[in-house]
């Protein structure tokens, strides 16, 4: 077995996967080192066209008309040196009917200066339901700069679930983008988790458009903030097609010299659409720590549970 | 177990409890009686230790010890604990999670105390185990998972706030069993209710009107006070004759 691929797989171990998925061809998935694939295995229904380029990988992952893929399709993308940029530009086409989860590691445990950025567009057809499920671990010395962006498009009737999630180690700089429009009796849902210590930066930018009749669509923002750490959610939802309903829910907390801001954005064109709103900033909040010292825990103990229940 | 001398508390300005005084005996399920806004959660607040309900003249004693100005988790490290009128909800915090912490890293049998407990409260152990601490639970749901971790932590002192709010009708006797069964366990309970049904169970009460405690006795002879003259009075004009 070469060195790149023990140290990506025990990188990916790192971030909370099992070695298994990327050393067995029973699992659908891509293993990509720096700009290297290391491994990548598809499986009937699923095309993966993906090229290494200088900083990364380009291509398109296809999930072919009415395909249902029963087991999560794993991807991981992983910096080991201390610096780097990787670029990972794929696009996805989910067709009509098909379904697909992807559940993707990044991993860069030992940055103090990596880049990486993520470039995608996202089309699911008709019926079609697609699952992005992202979490990161960047090492525990400065984080690293990372830069994920999605424009997706769910047709009538298509289901999209995005999620990320980076809760233990340093955050570094986090910016996500992500736009999603919507058509009729479509649904959008995109959650975000972030904990961010020290000088971390966490910046969520989300909209969704619902344009379809009956689309619907939920943005969900989670994050913990300590230390000097700064938090900025923005998250926006449009309604404009005929019996949309969205919903904009963020909840920030804050400890120490932490800085947090949350701007929902709620907006409707049409009088038969409706988006609501609901955030929270602030430190933990007071029933909780009472009911968790009531159990005998210390005020830090207490907020320790809270944040890492809201983190999950 | 626990002594309460002189107790008073005032919030905006305003006096909430006014001198109490109140001792609660040790291995006894106690109760405090008395109608909406008579100041009995006040009184649960107080003897928890939270800040905002911090006594501005009196002193609390318990086990000997002097209490007044431990806070919340001091208080509760030494063996008080408080079950909640209107249980927070935790995000993420599944219901093991949640009976686990009273455990403090208690490993030995910890399983069988969550499952005991749970059944206690008529909880399936299997369905709501992993069950998230929040708004998936409904509100008598939730009750039942607060009064569940009173029953893991085997506290010294277990006060009970209102154990009953949004439960059913059809389930009091599985609160009162629970409350028995806290005893019965070694931990002595201090139950506070409006409810007469309840508080006829224990085994001693005292009745509480306008942040006064204005009668100690047996639950019989305090309950039947509460019926005849607390509910009409509607604490407008506190009686504080013999009792009938």
């Amino acid at each position: 077995m070469n060195n790149d691929y023990e140290l990506m797989l025990k990188a990916y171990e790192q971030s909370g996967g099992e070695r298994k998925i990327f050393t067995s061809s029973k699992f659908p998935h891509l293993l990509l080192k720096e700009n290297k694939i290391l491994s990548s295995s598809g499986i009937e229904g699923l095309e993966l066209n993906i090229k290494e380029t200088k900083t990364g990988i380009k291509g398109e992952i296809r999930a072919k008309k009415g395909i249902k893929i029963p087991e999560k399709v794993h991807l991981c993308f992983g910096v080991i040196p201390e610096d780097g940029l990787q670029e990972i530009l794929v696009n996805f086409i989910i067709e009509d009917g098909a379904e697909v989860s992807f559940l993707a590691h990044c991993t860069f445990p030992n940055s103090v200066k990596v880049k990486h950025i993520m470039k995608s567009e996202i089309k699911l057809g008709k019926d079609a339901t697609m699952e992005y499920s992202e979490f990161h671990y960047h090492g525990e010395k400065a984080g690293a700069l990372v830069f994920p962006t999605i424009d997706a498009h769910v047709s009538e009737k298509g289901k999209f679930r995005a999620n990320f999630f980076i809760t233990s180690g340093r955050v570094g700089k986090l910016v996500i983008r992500y736009r999603v429009t919507v058509e009729d009796y479509g649904l959008a849902e995109l959650v975000a988790k972030a904990y961010g210590k020290s000088i971390d930066e966490v910046r969520f930018v989300e909209k969704i458009y619902l344009n379809g009749k009956y689309s619907r669509g939920l943005i969900k923002s989670r994050v913990a903030l300590r230390d000097r750490a700064k938090g900025r959610v923005i998250s926006g939802t449009v309604g404009r097609g005929d019996f949309c309903r969205g919903h904009v829910d963020c909840v920030e907390i804050v400890k120490d010299q932490a800085d947090a801001k949350a701007f929902p954005v709620v907006e409707v064109t049409n009088d038969k659409a409706k988006v609501t709103h609901e955030a929270a900033i602030g430190r933990v909040d007071k029933k909780q720590l009472d009911t968790l010292m009531s159990r005998g825990l210390s005020e830090e103990e207490a907020v320790d549970v809270v944040v890492r229940g809201m983190m999950r | 177990m626990l002594e309460v001398k002189g107790i008073s508390v005032q919030r905006n300005g305003r006096a909430i409890l006014s001198n109490v005084d109140l001792s609660i005996e040790k291995g006894a399920i106690n109760s405090l009686l008395g109608l909406n806004g008579a100041g009995k959660s006040t009184l649960a607040y107080t003897l928890m230790g939270l800040e905002e309900y911090a006594p501005s003249s009196g002193s609390l004693f318990f086990e000997g010890k002097d209490i007044t100005t431990l806070n919340l988790s001091q208080r509760a490290k030494l063996g008080l604990t408080l079950a909640w009128q209107e249980p927070a909800r935790f995000e993420g915090l599944t219901v093991k999670d949640f009976l686990s912490i009273g455990l403090r890293g208690e490993k030995t049998s910890a399983d069988e105390r969550i499952r005991e407990a749970l059944e206690l409260v008529a909880l399936d152990y299997k369905s709501y185990l992993e069950r998230s601490v929040d708004k998936t639970l409904s509100g008598g749901e939730r009750k039942r998972v607060e009064l569940a971790s009173i029953f893991t932590m085997k506290p010294k002192l277990a006060i009970l706030d209102e154990p009953d709010t949004g439960i059913d009708m059809l389930s009091l006797n599985e609160i009162i069993n629970l409350i028995k069964r806290l005893k019965d366990e070694g931990s002595t309970v201090l139950v506070i209710t409006h409810r007469e049904e309840i508080a006829v169970c224990c085994d001693s009460a005292s009745l509480i009107c306008n942040g006064e405690i204005i009668q100690n006795g047996n639950p019989a002879d305090i309950t039947r006070y509460f019926k005849k003259r607390c509910k009409p009075c509607l604490y407008q004009t506190p009686y504080k004759g013999k009792i009938e």
